[in-house]
C-alpha cells in the first residue's frame, strides 16, 4: 500500500518470488497503468523489472497473507482504512518513516509487524523508479497478536527476493535510530537549506543535531528501548562525501516543493513520547513548530 | 533653526529626515551619490499616515556635512560599522544619536570619536518606494535616552524635536529597559519569521496545541526575560504582550530579518540574537531555544551560498 520509491522497492522484488503473488496499491492511476503495461521497473543500485498486479481500486485487492504500508506517514489512516479488508486473516507491516503508524494500522486490523527500512529511491517516470540506497529492513511483532513465526516469513520472503531482511523480537530499537537520525537531521536541512554534509561539518549546527539526539535518545530510554546502534554515528556515517554529504533531506525537498512534511511523524512522534514518560524534548518541540509554521506560510500568499 | 545630519536613508532614516526637515535644516547622509542627487532634485515624498514632500539638503561625501548639533545614524546594523568610519573626525559640535536594533550599535559607534551619544530604539516603520519615497506605515514611537556625556534633558530636546517634526516620541532617564524589551521580541519574532516564511501575524500568538508557533515564541520570550533579570534590567514592557498586541493589529507585519532571508541578504542577526545568546552565555543563563535559533539563521544565511 503506498508505491512511491519504497513501496515500489518492495514490490517489483517480491514479484519476483515463485511462491508469492503481489499487487502494488496506489493512488497515482499513472504509475499504476505503466507497470501494469510494462512492468515496473527499477534501475540504480540494481537492475530488475518486477510485475506485481497494480491497482487504484483498493475493493480489486483479494485477501491476502501479508500488507505492507509504505506511504508518507500522513497517509496511513488513509490508506489502511480503504485497505483492511484484504487482511482479516492476514498481517500488515510498515516500513514507513516516523512513530505511530503501527497504533494508526491497529486501529483498522488486527496483527500488526513494525518495521524499519534503510533502502530509498524516487519515482523517476510512471512505472520507474529510481534504486538510489541499498540497505536492511528489520521487522518485528508490533504486540502479543503477531507471532515472531510469521514475521519470521515476512523477512524470509524479503530476504529471498533481494531486499535482506532480519526478524527480531523488539524491533523498537532500529526504529527509533532512524527516526532520531531523521528527526535530528532532516528538519536542520530543511530549515537552513543545507545538505546532510553541510549541516554536520558546521560545529554550532552540529552542537544542535547532537541537542536533539539526546532529547530523542532519553525519551526511547524511559520506554526501555535499547537502539542498536548510536544515531550520531550513523550522522556522521552520512556526513562523509563518498555517502550522503550532498544529499538534501527528503524534508528539504518537500519544503522546496511545498509539500507537507513529515515533521509530526518525527519530531512530533518524539515530543508526543516524551510527554507520555516525562521526558522533556524542547527542542523537538521547536523543531517542530518551526516546521509547521514553514507550512502554514504557504497558505499566506 | 537646529540643524540635523540624518545618515542613512532607508525607511526610518526616510520617516525621520522627512518629519524633522519640516523644523530643522536636514542633510541626508547616503551612500550612493545619485541617492542624494535624487532627494536634492525631487525632495522626499511621504505616503501613508502622513502626507507631503519634504525639502531637504543631500550629499554622499561626510566632509561636506554642516556643523550639525544632532546626528542620527539611521542605516542598518549591519551597516554601522562602516558608516562610523565615513564618520570620523566629522559632525565635531554634534550629539549623535544611534537607532539600531539589537544590542551593541553606542559602542560601535564610540569607538571612532567622542561624541556624546543618545541611544534610541524606534517602533515605527515604513517601506520605501524609491529614493525619494517613503511610506509611513505604523505610526508608533520612538523612545530616546542618554548614553555617553549627555543627560535626560538632552533625550527630552531631541524627543521634543521628533515630537515637533510629526512623529511620536518618548524621553527616558534609562533607554535599557525598553531597548532589552525590543531587543526580546526583535530576536523572537525576527528569528521565527526568518525561518518559517510567516509574516508577523496570529501563528505567533495562537497557543492552543503543543505545536503552535506562540507556545515557542512565548517559551523563546522566557528565555529572553531571565537574561534581562540576570542583567539587571527591569523590561519596560513584557516583549510577550507586545508580541500578541502587535499581532492583533491585523497587519501582517513583515520583520526586516525575513525580508533579507527570502532576498538573501545579510541579516541583523548578529546584533540582535548574536547579541542576546552571547549576553545569556556571559550571565551564565541557559538559553537553549534562542541558541538554536540563532544557529539555524546564521545557517540559513550559510546557505546562500549553495
Amino acid at each position: 500500500m503506498g508505491c512511491g520509491a519504497v513501496g515500489s522497492l518492495f514490490a517489483a522484488h517480491l514479484s519476483l518470488l515463485d511462491d508469492a503473488e503481489v499487487w502494488a496499491f496506489d493512488l497515482n492511476e499513472l504509475h499504476i497503468a505503466a507497470m501494469n503495461r510494462d512492468g515496473l521497473r527499477l534501475s540504480g543500485a540494481g537492475e530488475l523489472v518486477g510485475s506485481p498486479r497494480g491497482t487504484s481500486d483498493a475493493a480489486a485487492i483479494p485477501p491476502c497473507d501479508f500488507g505492507i504500508v509504505a506511504t508518507k506517514a500522513m497517509h496511513t489512516e488513509a490508506a489502511i482504512a480503504a485497505t483492511a479488508h484484504a487482511f482479516t486473516d492476514g498481517y500488515v507491516a510498515t516500513v514507513q518513516n516516523g512513530l505511530g503508524n503501527e497504533e494508526t494500522i491497529a486501529g483498522h486490523v488486527d496483527r500488526v509487524i513494525r518495521g524499519t527500512t534503510f533502502p530509498a529511491g524516487k519515482l523517476l517516470a510512471p512505472g520507474h523508479v529510481q534504486w538510489d540506497v541499498k540497505g536492511d529492513t528489520t521487522f518485528g511483532p508490533y504486540d502479543e497478536r503477531t507471532p515472531l513465526e510469521e514475521v519470521e516469513q515476512l523477512a524470509d520472503a524479503c530476504t529471498r527476493a533481494g531486499m535482506p531482511a532480519a526478524a527480531v523480537e523488539d524491533a523498537r530499537g532500529p526504529q527509533w535510530r532512524k527516526v532520531i537520525f531523521n528527526a535530528s537531521t532532516n528538519p536542520i536541512g530543511a530549515l537552513t537549506g543545507l545538505t546532510h554534509g553541510r549541516v554536520c561539518e558546521r560545529p554550532d549546527l552540529r552542537a544542535l543535531v547532537t541537542g536533539l539526539v539526546d532529547e530523542g535518545k532519553a525519551v526511547a530510554a524511559a520506554q526501555g528501548i535499547e537502539l542498536d546502534a548510536d544515531p550520531e554515528e550513523l550522522i556522521d556515517h552520512a556526513a562523509k562525501p563518498e555517502v550522503a554529504y550532498d544529499h538534501k533531506a527528503s524534508m528539504l525537498q518537500d519544503v522546496e516543493a511545498r509539500r507537507p512534511t513529515e515533521v509530526d511523524y518525527l519530531n512530533g512522534g518524539i515530543v508526543r513520547f516524551g510527554a507520555e514518560h516525562g521526558v522533556p524534548t524542547p527542542l523537538n518541540a521547536a523543531i517542530q513548530a518551526l516546521v509547521k509554521g514553514v507550512e502554514a506560510s504557504w497558505m499566506q500568499s | 533653526m537646529t540643524s540635523v545630519v540624518v545618515a542613512g536613508a532607508g525607511s526610518i532614516g526616510s520617516l525621520l529626515a522627512a518629519h524633522l526637515a519640516k523644523v530643522a535644516d536636514v542633510t541626508v547622509l547616503t551612500r550612493r551619490e545619485e541617492h542624494a542627487a535624487a532627494l536634492r532634485e525631487w525632495g522626499l515624498r511621504v505616503s501613508g499616515r502622513s502626507d507631503f514632500t519634504a525639502r531637504l539638503d543631500a550629499t554622499a561625501d561626510p566632509a561636506a556635512l554642516p556643523d550639525a548639533e544632532l546626528a542620527i545614524l539611521a542605516c542598518k546594523g549591519t551597516d554601522l560599522e562602516p558608516l562610523a568610519v565615513r564618520l570620523e573626525g566629522t559632525l565635531s559640535r554634534a550629539t549623535l544619536m544611534t537607532i539600531q536594533n539589537g544590542l551593541g550599535a553606542e559602542d560601535v559607534v564610540a569607538a571612532h570619536g567622542d561624541w556624546p551619544l543618545l541611544s534610541s530604539v524606534t517602533f515605527m516603520s515604513g517601506t520605501r518606494h524609491g529614493d525619494a519615497h517613503v511610506e509611513y506605515v505604523l505610526d508608533t514611537a520612538t523612545w530616546i535616552g542618554p548614553y555617553r556625556g549627555t543627560s535626560e534633558e538632552d533625550a527630552r530636546r531631541v524627543a521634543e524635536l521628533v515630537e515637533a517634526g510629526g512623529l511620536k516620541a518618548e524621553a527616558f532617564a534609562d533607554l535599557r529597559p525598553a531597548q532589552w524589551s525590543k531587543l526580546i521580541f526583535n530576536a523572537t519574532v525576527n528569528g521565527v519569521a526568518a525561518l518559517t516564511g510567516l509574516p508577523h501575524d496570529f501563528h505567533f500568538a495562537q497557543t492552543d496545541e503543543p505545536s503552535d508557533l506562540g507556545i515557542l515564541v512565548r517559551d523563546l520570550v522566557d528565555e529572553g526575560k531571565a537574561v534581562a533579570a540576570a542583567a539587571g534590567v527591569e523590561l519596560h514592557d513584557d516583549p510577550w504582550a507586545m508580541n500578541v498586541l502587535a499581532t492583533e493589529r491585523g497587519h501582517r507585519h513583515f520583520p526586516s530579518m525575513l525580508e533579507d532571508v527570502e532576498a538573501r541578504r545579510p541579516t541583523e542577526l548578529e546584533s540582535i540574537n548574536g547579541a542576546l545568546v552571547r549576553e545569556a552565555w556571559r550571565l551564565g543563563v541557559d538559553v537553549p531555544l534562542q541558541t538554536a535559533v540563532y544557529r539555524l539563521v546564521k545557517a540559513r544565511e550559510a546557505s546562500y551560498s549553495e
